[in-house]
């Protein structure tokens, strides 16, 4: 089974709940058996998987409510603020990790999605840009923004927790 | 701060997304701003917090087992398993009785079409009248088919061999018009005829025709004409006027 585990991690994060993910997983592996002959060979295999996992998700119930609630300005061409802290406060470490998993687990879908498909597993944008079925461009601003929100965040559950 | 020309850049260079060319412009300007190095180490470092806390969740043994199970290609039957070599040896029969059928019909149209020669001859044998142009001369028989055929050919020089031209006249095959030529040798006559390759529906029959109801004969083409000599004669003479006409082309 490609991509098994890294599938059902996806999953998990997406889902935020294990029995949703298997179920997610399962559904996800029944449909590209069904419909392996709309793989293109030579195409990304990962990217073409993932986009399987990542629609059927979305149009899960719990898909439909995580993303109806995305702030508007998600993909505004608005101009990021300057970062005010100081690059020490905000080393990450990774004993830092549970905190990180809080911070991803609130930030809006769209931003973890993208954290995790650059960062865990590794994607390239232009992998990303086929999963998500979204411009190179975009890809970009969305990671963008989305280590601004997650750097915010970190910053803020520190600052309260400390 | 961090210097805003290169800001945006920081994130396409540490996820190795930049071309060769600005990676390398990125590297040295690290080198030499602080401010730039310092922002770079810190999303490196949030790049790699966010790695190892996103890989936070494994399946259990037993959800994996059911997945494998759900997947799993059904055991192949021993009926599949038959079925495609025998398939495979149906298909190989169909090919090969194809091809066989497809070649008798042909040897079939070559000796139909061998058969209606030897008729024509045998009928030119039996009349009263075997040519409509009597002349020995090939200089009169030849001019003789101009208008009456669509095409033309030569009629070899025949001093110094044992065969005598005896004359000519139109024949037909497959409702075309061609040549019959009357040849003598000895007590025996054979018949030549020069078709129009078109007109006969499998082309010039084989190569070389050996014979047709025990008479001998020769085929061959030449610059898009059909030649067929058929007689009762020996098989060595039947050759030796061959060689004569092939040489006349």
């Amino acid at each position: 089974m490609p991509h098994f585990e890294r599938l059902y991690n996806f999953a998990c994060w997406l889902t935020q709940d294990r029995h949703e993910a298997e179920d997610l997983v399962q559904e996800t592996y029944a449909k590209a058996l069904k419909g392996f002959s709309s793989f293109q060979p030579g195409t990304n295999f990962r990217a073409w998987i993932y986009k399987i996992l990542r629609n059927t998700f979305l149009t899960s119930r719990t898909g439909l409510k995580a993303t109806s609630n995305v702030p508007l300005d998600l993909e505004g061409d608005d101009v990021l603020p300057p970062a005010k802290e100081t690059p020490e406060s905000i080393l990450l470490q990774r004993s830092d990790s549970q905190l990180v998993q809080q911070a991803l687990e609130r930030l809006p879908v769209a931003y973890r999605e993208v954290l995790l498909l650059c960062e865990v597993e590794e994607m390239s944008y232009q992998e990303i840009s086929t999963t998500l079925a979204i411009p190179m461009g975009t890809v970009m601003s969305r990671l963008s923004r989305a280590r601004r929100a997650l750097r915010t965040l970190v910053q803020e559950m520190q600052g309260s927790r400390g | 701060m961090v210097c805003e020309n290169w800001a945006d850049k920081l994130d396409a260079y540490l996820d190795g997304e930049l071309p060769p060319a600005e990676a390398r412009a990125v590297g040295e300007h690290l080198r030499s701003c602080g401010a730039c190095a310092a922002e770079s180490l810190s999303r490196v470092q949030q790049k790699r917090a966010v790695q190892a806390a996103g890989q936070r969740f494994t399946p259990d043994p037993a959800f994996r087992a059911r997945i494998q199970k759900s997947i799993a290609p059904r055991r192949a039957s021993r009926w599949k398993v038959v079925w495609f070599p025998a398939l495979a040896g149906a298909m190989a029969l169909v090919i090969v009785g194809a091809i066989s059928l497809h070649l008798n019909r042909e040897r079939r149209g070559e000796q139909q079409l061998l058969s209606e020669l030897a008729d024509l001859h045998v009928a030119t044998l039996a009349s009263s009248n075997p040519v409509d142009v009597v002349s020995t001369d090939r200089h009169t028989v030849k001019p003789w088919f101009a208008g009456k055929i669509p095409f033309t050919f030569n009629l070899p020089e025949l001093q110094d061999s044992p065969f005598t031209l005896v004359g000519g006249k139109v024949s037909y095959l497959n409702q075309s018009p061609g040549a019959e030529l009357i040849f003598r040798v000895r007590q025996h006559q054979i018949s030549v005829f020069i078709f129009q390759e078109q007109a006969l529906a499998n082309g010039c029959a084989r190569k070389n025709a050996q014979s047709a109801r025990s008479f001998s004969a020769r085929s061959w083409s030449h610059n898009g004409l059909c030649y067929f000599m058929i007689s009762d004669v020996a098989a060595q003479d039947l050759d030796k006027l061959r060689e004569l006409v092939k040489r006349a082309g």
